[in-house]
């Protein structure tokens, strides 16, 4: 489709994206410095938007930033004399066969590690969770401290802060550049996919207003899943983690209305959902279930194809739902898993059962906005207008975003009403 | 004579588009859809899901081997395609099975279709040709 197109803008764009991890990661592994290897792909970038119009696209776009990133730090290390100097890429004529030869001994064998090695850099045990995804969509995806910024709703300023102290830690710290054996690979897979994750649930946003900005954080996150799956191809955790994200972001469409109000699953639009997405995430998850390994990622996937499966929200299939989150409870268990369970129970079984699962949980989710949420709405199920209302107040003051607040205000109004209509007819 | 005009691209690239690119590449291409199918010439056309969505029977030993992913030899050619509806990736896996016992070595992938035209000729299901290997 490219030829029909010719080398545009967006296809050199496309191109750079899709070549940069691993190209960072080969150089990461050649130099063993992750910010030489960072600013040598972003000078090669700029020499391929500068060339590629001119010369033509090169066959393989990341040999080409491999090549030319390797010049480009070698020439920052000239003091390391006894490295040969490499040819000019402008001398290179059709991009062909000298630079596929470097590019082959720079990357064979070693590329799947390389880029599980550059990815498991980014989340240091060392380094917080926003730093990690900070440092992943910074290096790994290319974006601009900008669009990260922009993303995190934070100032740039702050945010290239944020990326630096996160490089001076990694500089410090231990990084492996041995090939890892079988066990550490698998530490290593579940630590980059945690990751990955994080990247993709700070892409889900919580306002209309962002929706837009942070939803580049969940595209991101796809993207690095599929980059995942096609280097462990028969891992069905990674299978889970890609449906799971792709099933979720099917969904964002609808997630908002047209004045920029929360829609909740129930009430979305179900024709506005990505039915493309929802193709992909239902097919990984059955090439997933033939391991019969089922992981955390796998089953909250299962769950999320349960929804999308439903054409109307009636049709949902709750006891299965119900059943997955006590798997869920069994391999990872958390309050919040409970307490999302404790929806499928109070649509199964009423709001009674579902309200005795979720009050031993209020110690530890007291601070957790869909914890009084779901109280409200089950207190106000049961005709407990008062402690509905009391816990719907806790709520919109533990509210992450107005539209949230707005939402439970919604509830919160329509039961004050009705009191005040009962009230009404008393007198 | 029909032909098969078969797409290749670096799916890494394509994953990169943005939906507007992808759209805008879609809507380019549903003009060419267009003015063959007016000419009665378009026979069906698929996309297909990415390769991380493949499931690949190995068809060259006994029992064939199901193993995850695309197929990735190089010393095996395409010779035909087939589109079977099946309930569930189980249901295709049995369905080429039972094409491999028919017809055993080499391979079958396995890849869900993500967007089907159905085909547009006037008297679709003339047959041409002989059967896919």
């Amino acid at each position: 489709m490219s030829e029909a197109a010719g080398i545009t803008a967006a296809w050199i764009e496309a191109a750079l994206a899709s070549a940069r991890p691993r190209a960072v990661a080969a150089l990461l592994r050649h130099f063993r410095d992750l910010d030489l290897a960072e600013e040598a792909v972003q000078e090669a970038c700029l020499r391929a938007l500068a060339h590629w119009p001119k010369n033509g696209p090169p066959r393989d776009p990341a040999a080409w930033l491999v090549f030319v990133g390797r010049n480009v730090a070698i020439d920052h290390t000239r003091r390391q004399k006894r490295l040969a100097p490499l040819p000019d890429e402008a001398v290179l004529s059709d991009l062909g066969d000298a630079e596929a030869g470097i590019a082959e001994r720079l990357d064979d064998a070693g590329y799947r590690d390389d880029i599980l090695r550059l990815l498991f850099v980014c989340c240091h045990p060392e380094l917080p969770g926003t730093q990690q995804i900070a440092l992943a969509l910074r290096i790994v995806s290319g974006l601009s401290v900008r669009q990260i910024a922009r993303a995190f709703l934070v100032s740039e300023a702050a945010m290239e802060q944020r990326i630096t102290r996160a490089k001076a830690k990694i500089a410090k710290a231990d990084v492996p550049f041995e090939a890892p054996g079988p066990v550490e690979r698998a530490e290593r897979l579940a630590a980059v996919a945690a990751m990955v994750y994080l990247v993709f649930n700070e892409g889900y946003s919580v306002s209309h207003e962002t929706a837009e900005a942070r939803g580049r954080l969940a595209e991101e996150a796809i993207r690095l899943g599929r980059l995942l799956l096609r280097l462990f191809p028969a891992e069905p955790e990674v299978m889970g983690l890609l449906a799971l994200m792709l099933l979720s972001h099917a969904r964002a469409p609808a997630r908002f209305d047209a004045d920029g109000a929360v829609v909740l699953l129930d009430a979305q639009d179900r024709s506005r959902w990505n039915a493309a997405m929802i193709g992909e995430g239902l097919a990984l998850i059955d090439k997933a279930v033939r391991h019969r390994r089922p992981g955390p990622y796998l089953v909250q996937a299962a769950i999320s194809a349960l929804h999308a499966r439903a054409r109307r929200p009636e049709d949902t299939d709750w006891a299965e739902i119900d059943l997955l989150y006590s798997t869920l409870e069994r391999l990872a268990p958390s309050p919040v898993v409970t307490l999302n369970r404790a929806v499928a129970v109070s649509k199964l079984r009423g709001p009674a059962e579902a309200l005795a699962m979720i009050e031993p949980l209020a110690d530890r989710l007291s601070g957790y906005f869909h914890f009084h949420g779901l109280r409200g709405a089950l207190l106000s199920e049961l005709g407990r207008a008062d402690e509905a209302a009391e816990a719907y107040c806790r709520a919109i003051a533990l509210a992450n975003s107005p539209a949230e607040a707005q939402h439970i205000r919604a509830h919160l109004d329509r039961l004050q009403a009705e009191a005040a209509a009962r009230d009404g007819a008393r007198r | 004579m029909l032909y098969a005009v078969l797409c290749y691209h670096d799916e890494d690239v394509v994953g990169c588009w943005s939906k507007a690119e992808d759209d805008a590449v879609m809507a380019r291409l549903s003009v060419v859809h267009g003015k063959l199918a007016s000419e009665g010439r378009l026979g069906p056309v698929a996309r297909l899901l990415p390769t991380t969505a493949a499931t690949t029977l190995r068809k060259d030993s006994d029992p064939p081997l199901v193993l995850d992913g695309p197929f990735a030899e190089t010393k095996e050619q395409l010779l035909g395609f087939y589109l079977i509806e099946c309930a569930s990736l189980d249901a295709a896996i049995e369905a080429a099975r039972d094409l491999a016992r028919a017809n055993p070595g080499g391979a079958y992938e396995i890849r869900p279709v993500e967007r089907f035209f159905p085909d547009s000729r006037p008297a679709a299901g003339a047959s041409e040709g002989g059967e896919p290997a």
